[in-house]
């Protein structure tokens, strides 16, 4: 299949087509920032980071990156004053929910978003969703869902699942922006199954962990 | 009943009913709609059945007993019209019913039940010179008092599926989609986006696999006009979905609807049963060699699966999540086929625009705006209810002529429209026309229509709270600035109404409106912002003075 040409912040930029403009960008080092995408996952979309300007047929547009398709003679503007704009107050948004997680401290700096802009209520969780379909999608397991629907969404384990695919598992805690996933997991099994890991751990000292690699690096505060 | 098997089978059945009924026999129709049944019209029914049947067989073949789908006079429900010339008696009580009879049956009228204007008393009598009535232009509502939802004959009497014969006898898909097209029928759920583009579409996508949909979610805060036409008159809306199917080339349709309406959900379960027993639905319909098959589907009890392409998961089985996908439903949809969404009200207006031509329709409504619209009138308004005037009506006509004015005597301070993603303006601006583009002009878009009055005492600061309170409940919770966004507005507009107000809260709003309303996955999000936007636009001197009289008053402490 031929190539598409578009334009992405000046540049001329070859892509193929089905991709979407966040893998065009990134096959050609233009970093454009996100929290909710992660490569073996499908496009989710949901927080928004990712939005870019695109110029098409003479119309601007703020789209998301992770979602939008590559086009023909499209003019993709990774910051501009809106877009950045955009990022600021999503950040601060997430911030008060999870003041301290690394990635947002980096990108409030980048974005010069403020931590303490709005009211804080510290659930640690910004329901990226990560976790949640990385169960679903890679490990089919469905450990960890979403409950509940606007701002009382939360993830939360299903303990008779948990129980019998976490021990061995625990990927998600590496994907986790926030660590939240780790806290919840560790939540759900002292309330519903203590001491299980421990036990394991005893009865099957030498057993390797077939534990894959993590996907991402865990953030490192700065 | 056997199936029909062509449009001469239908149109002699048809004949066959009409000359069963004699148009001079009295008939008396208690409307049942939502607002009539919560005031007990179930007993004035049972108590007008009680009553022919007392008289053992003597007023069985004088008179008859219907009960109907919503009339549209919900101010004063009860509602019975009596035929055969349309006698409106309003707030009936079971009590009320030998006199009623009594009276239908000699041709003369219980002028204690009739309309009393308020202010001079003066009486009105019938339908058409109730003043509620006597402005509208009822095409889409009007047949609800002469039909029984749950009989499809009754349909079948007031030329029902006639367009659907002629689509199918006489038309060739493209000349349906052709007339729909020019008819210039826009969307009634909200975006009022061309009906006709978006079917041809659909039509000229690739898959073969085709869906059509009726979107009678209806989750807008005050409106009620679709649960009304489609518990009052379900056969319509089939025979609309019907017949642009058949010019789409759908094989399937969905009705997609309230889950909490168990009035509504039996009478579209027996249309389609009906309709399927009849021949109008399954294999070979009426002989044309057309096959299409409906389906029921009920909502999931959130605003957001209303939203087209939540709506479509939902029916997939998934949760009612928007999809976040740069290509329509209407080529992308359920099950990834290309996916015809329309509103009930749109799906009504389909089969009168193939019976009586685009020309006839397009010589109703306002210059971008054609045909009429439903509106549900609520609020402080004397006379709530479900009103249908061409497009391009004055609102003053909606508000005063139909609506009766501002109750209690007071004044009309706002106009709300189209719900929590709606807007508000100015009493001021009550000659604007009823029209799509105009009223999204001034702030305040059409919705789905539904029309809120305030008056004086309305405190627009609680308004929009209020407003955003309902959105924050209804939302997926999916994206950032629709979750997050509108929770931090809802949260400012709380301390403001607590007088807790503080400078720089508005600046914060007017942020979260920009960033909630660019970035936003779907409608919800992105229009969430709406109803402040047009209070800012027009009220904000409201909104400065609270925060100011807060500041300085913490400012004294």
């Amino acid at each position: 299949m031929s190539d598409i040409v578009l334009t992405i912040d000046g540049k001329e930029v070859k892509a193929k087509a089905g991709m979407t403009v966040l893998q065009a960008a990134k096959q050609e080092g233009i970093h454009i920032p996100t929290l909710c995408h992660h490569e073996k996952l499908e496009a989710f979309g949901g927080c928004r980071l990712c939005m870019v300007e695109v110029e098409a047929r003479g119309w601007t547009s703020y789209v998301v990156s992770c979602v939008y398709p590559v086009a023909k003679d499209i003019v993709v503007r990774t910051r501009s004053e809106k877009v950045d704009k955009i990022r600021k107050v999503l950040v601060e948004e997430l911030m008060a929910h999870a003041p301290d997680a690394p990635e947002l401290i980096k990108l409030a700096e980048e974005y010069g978003a403020d931590r303490n802009r709005f009211e804080r209520d510290a659930s640690f969780c910004i329901v990226c969703g990560l976790c949640v379909r990385y169960c679903n999608e890679v490990k089919q397991k469905n450990a960890v869902g979403f409950i509940d629907n606007g701002a009382r969404r939360e993830i939360s384990f299903i303990p008779e699942v948990a129980k019998k695919e976490c021990w061995d598992c625990q990927e998600c805690f590496t994907i986790c922006p926030t660590s939240y996933a780790q806290a919840a997991y560790l939540l759900t099994e002292a309330l519903a199954f203590p001491g299980q890991r421990k036990k394991i751990k005893a009865e099957k000292p030498l057993q390797p962990r077939s534990r894959v690699i993590p996907i991402m690096p865990a953030p490192v505060t700065t | 009943m056997p199936k029909l098997n062509s449009a001469a089978e239908l149109e002699k059945y048809r004949a066959e009913i009409l000359a069963k009924r004699d148009p001079a026999k009295p008939c008396i129709a208690v409307c049942a709609g939502a607002a009539c049944d919560g005031m007990d019209s179930a007993a004035v029914a049972a108590a007008f059945v009680a009553e022919v049947a007392k008289s053992a067989g003597k007023l069985g073949d004088k008179i008859e007993i219907r009960t109907t789908g919503c009339h549209g006079y919900c101010e004063k429900g009860p509602n019975v019209v009596a035929g055969p010339n349309d006698v409106c008696y309003f707030e009936v009580q079971p009590t009320d019913v030998p006199e009623i009879i009594a009276a239908t049956l000699k041709g003369e009228v219980v002028e204690r039940l009739v309309y009393k204007d308020p202010n001079t008393g003066a009486k009105a009598v019938h339908m058409s010179e109730v003043p509620f009535y006597k402005h509208q232009t009822r095409l889409l509502i009007g047949d609800n008092p002469k039909i029984d939802p749950m009989k499809i004959d009754d349909y079948f009497a007031v030329g029902g599926y006639a367009a659907l014969v002629k689509a199918l006898t006489t038309m060739t898909p493209d000349q349906v989609l052709d007339e729909v097209k020019k008819a210039n029928l826009r969307g009634r759920g909200g975006g009022g986006f061309p009906a006709g583009s978006k079917w041809e579409t659909t039509k000229n996508a690739p898959e073969k696999t085709k869906y059509v949909i009726v979107n009678g979610h209806e989750g807008e805060s005050a409106a009620f006009m679709d649960r009304a036409m489609l518990t009052g008159n379900p056969h319509k809306i089939l025979e609309g979905l019907i017949i642009g199917a058949y010019a789409i080339g759908a094989q399937k349709g969905f009705m997609y609807t309230r889950h909490d309406m168990p009035l509504l959900e039996k009478h579209v379960r027996q249309a389609l049963a009906q309709a399927k027993e009849y021949g109008l639905l399954g294999q070979n319909i009426l002989g044309s060699g057309f096959d299409f098959e409906c389906e029921l589907h009920f909502d999931v009890g959130i605003f957001v699966s209303g939203e087209s392409s939540a709506l479509m998961r939902s029916i997939e089985g998934n949760a009612p999540e928007p999809r976040p996908k740069y290509i329509r439903t209407s080529v992308n949809g359920i099950w990834d086929k290309p996916s015809n969404l329309n509103n009930v009200e749109t799906w009504a207006n389909v089969p009168q625009i193939i019976n009586k031509g685009a020309d006839w329709f397009t010589s109703i409504g306002s210059e971008k705006s054609k045909g009429t619209k439903l509106i549900s009138l609520s609020g402080n308004v004397v006379n709530s209810g479900i009103v249908e005037v061409p497009m391009g009506t004055p609102l003053r006509t909606l508000v005063f002529d139909i609506g009766g004015g501002v109750r209690d005597g007071k004044t009309l301070k706002a106009i709300h429209f189209g719900g929590a993603m709606g807007g508000s303006i100015p009493a001021d601006l009550i000659d604007a026309p009823l029209d799509f583009d105009g009223m999204s002009k001034l702030g305040a878009p059409i919705g789905a229509g539904g029309l809120l009055l305030m008056d004086e005492d309305t405190d627009m600061i609680e308004v929009a709270r209020y407003l955003m309170d309902f959105l924050v409940n209804e939302s997926c919770g999916k994206c950032v600035p629709c979750r997050e966004g509108m929770q931090q507005m809802l949260q400012i507009l709380t301390r403001l109404t607590e007088g807790e107000g503080k400078k720089g809260d508005l600046e914060l709003l007017e942020d979260l409106i920009e960033v909630t309303g660019v970035a936003s996955l779907c409608a919800l999000g992105k229009t969430s912002g709406d109803p402040l936007k047009s209070m800012f636009r027009y009220f904000k001197p409201e909104y400065e003075s609270r925060i100011a009289n807060t500041a300085a008053g913490s400012e004294a402490k």
